[in-house]
């Protein structure tokens, strides 16, 4: 089991959402997040100044899947959430110990 | 007199209007402010619209209106709404009851207080607030509504004309921020150039809807008669709030892009401007003093953001330079055509009018600037007047009321 966390940008969560439904992954948690990467902010206004925003807002999608599946779903994802332009955002994956379906009791693969 | 229904109803629908500003003034200030300071933003409007309501029945009203004082101060006579009964006064508003007028300049006096807060958001200690509050009510805002509005006062005795409280609250407040800010200094994230950003635009935006819409009754209702005049006061009015607007809309576009905080802005700094004026020049001749205003805030903000002063919401820039120029734009636009009992201004033939109005202005900025320079340093010695730095750091909300905005699962 692996886990694979991506930090993409708001407008792409839709399309993200139907490209793993489209390969059987329905579950994931999502949560706002902020941050930054090399882009480093946006300029917004107040009264007569200009500011920079250091940390924009972006969702940060938490999955987790079957070894076999990890290089299917970040194709998958790099595909829908990519536009070209820089903020795209990065995915990470880190190995899982074990899962839990907390309603049934099983465990292992059948958890997830 | 006998009181007359339909102004009565005006000044008692009209003083709603008025109370109801001051609560739209702590949401403007409160969504300019960061998170970790919108309640203790809010709280110092809402703490002034209780405490000054009362020091107005109790002595305000009487230091401002009462007769029989001199030309600086108020009588003694209404001390307490002493002979302030359902009956008109015979002086002021002589169709409505005595109350009525009471009651709605108390609303001047509330609004005015607050309009200062914006000024030291962020960092100013709440008990200190309060006592600066009190004190300069007593001894700034009486004695100046004595002056324009009050029976035997010197600036009403010279000509100068305030309509609905150009000089009176406007100047005042603006001129008493800068000088209040001077002594408490600027917040550190400020000094050290940090993005201080608004932190609920939509907030600032309920704000300023409730200002315009209370300001029909700041001006509308200064007609102190249900007529003619109070529609015309009602017109001019929408109309600087409208070119104000729409003049910051454009160079906030030239800038980058149009921003509602710079629309809500330009509409705040074209009603402040006619407040003075409202009842006295042609609807017309409110286009430009709302464009004229919008421009002179904007431009004042970049020079106060250029000499590092700290006046963080700008209540000198938008309300007392928005203000000057209203007092000034009287004494060009006013026009007896309009109000039987006004003056005429420079363009309809009395330049007079003009130095009238530029000496109420400028001795009121004066005096207000000076005293609050003083009474800031007071307030300094006797309960100082900043929060510490670490409760700056962790926020007011917390620091001075232990309360927090916005919630969530896991309080």
């Amino acid at each position: 089991m692996k886990r694979i966390e991506a930090i993409i940008r708001e407008e792409k969560l839709d399309t993200v959402r139907e490209s793993l439904t489209e390969v059987g992954y329905y579950g994931m948690t999502v949560t706002e997040v902020s941050g930054r990467g090399k882009q480093g902010g946006i300029t917004i206004q107040w009264r007569v100044e200009d500011y920079q925003v250091h940390f924009l807002p972006k969702l940060k999608i938490e999955i987790v899947v079957l070894d076999e599946d990890v290089d299917r779903i970040v194709a998958k994802i790099m595909h829908s959430a990519r536009t070209g332009e820089r903020g795209d955002g990065k995915i990470f994956v880190m190995p899982v110990e074990n899962a839990y379906r907390i309603r049934t009791g099983e465990s292992g693969n059948d958890a997830i | 007199m006998p009181v007359d229904s339909g102004d009565t109803t005006w000044i008692l629908i009209s003083a709603a209007l008025v109370m109801l500003m001051t609560p739209g003034v702590s949401l403007f200030y409160g969504g300019m402010v960061r998170r970790k300071n919108v309640l203790s933003t809010m709280m110092m409007s809402f703490a002034i619209l209780g405490v000054i309501a009362l020091l107005w029945v109790l002595y305000g009203y009487s230091f401002a209106f009462a007769p029989q004082g001199n030309s600086f101060i108020g009588g003694l006579g209404f001390l307490g709404l002493n002979g302030v009964g359902q009956g008109p006064s015979g002086i002021y508003a002589t169709t409505v009851p005595h109350l009525a007028f009471m009651v709605y300049q108390g609303m001047f006096a509330i609004i005015t207080v607050a309009l200062i807060t914006g000024a030291v958001v962020e960092r100013i200690k709440f008990s200190s607030l309060l006592l600066f509050s009190v004190l300069w009510f007593t001894i700034v805002y009486c004695p100046v509504a004595h002056w324009v509005w009050g029976q035997g006062g010197w600036l009403g005795g010279l000509g100068t004309i305030d309509f609905a409280g150009g000089i009176v609250v406007h100047i005042t407040a603006g001129a008493s921020a800068l000088a209040l800010v001077k002594v408490l200094g600027p917040r550190k994230d400020y000094l050290e150039g940090k993005p201080m950003v608004a932190h609920n635009i939509p907030m600032i935006a309920i704000g300023a809807a409730l200002l315009w819409f209370g300001w029909f009754g700041f001006n509308g209702g200064s007609a102190l008669t249900a007529g003619g005049l109070a529609s015309n006061a009602f017109v001019t009015t929408n109309i600087a709030g409208a070119s104000g607007a729409v003049t910051w809309m454009i160079i906030s576009w030239v800038q980058r892009k149009p921003t509602l905080i710079g629309v809500t802005t330009g509409a705040i700094a074209g009603l402040a401007a006619i407040t003075p004026a409202a009842g006295y020049v042609t609807p017309l001749a409110a286009i430009p003093i709302g464009i004229v205003s919008s421009i002179i805030g904007y431009y004042c903000i970049i020079f106060r953001n250029n000499r590092r002063i700290d006046e963080s919401l700008d209540v000198w820039a938008v309300h007392g330079m928005g203000g000057t120029w209203g007092v000034l734009a009287a004494g060009l636009f006013a026009s007896s055509a309009i109000n039987p009992a006004g003056p005429d201004g420079a363009i309809f033939g009395d330049g007079m009018q003009f130095v009238n109005q530029l000496a109420g202005a400028a001795s009121v900025f004066g005096y207000s600037f000076g005293i609050t320079l003083g009474l800031s340093k007071l307030v300094d010695k006797i309960t100082g007047l900043r929060v510490s730095e670490h409760e700056e750091t962790v926020g007011l909300d917390i620091a001075q009321h232990s309360e927090t905005a916005y919630g969530g699962f896991l309080r």
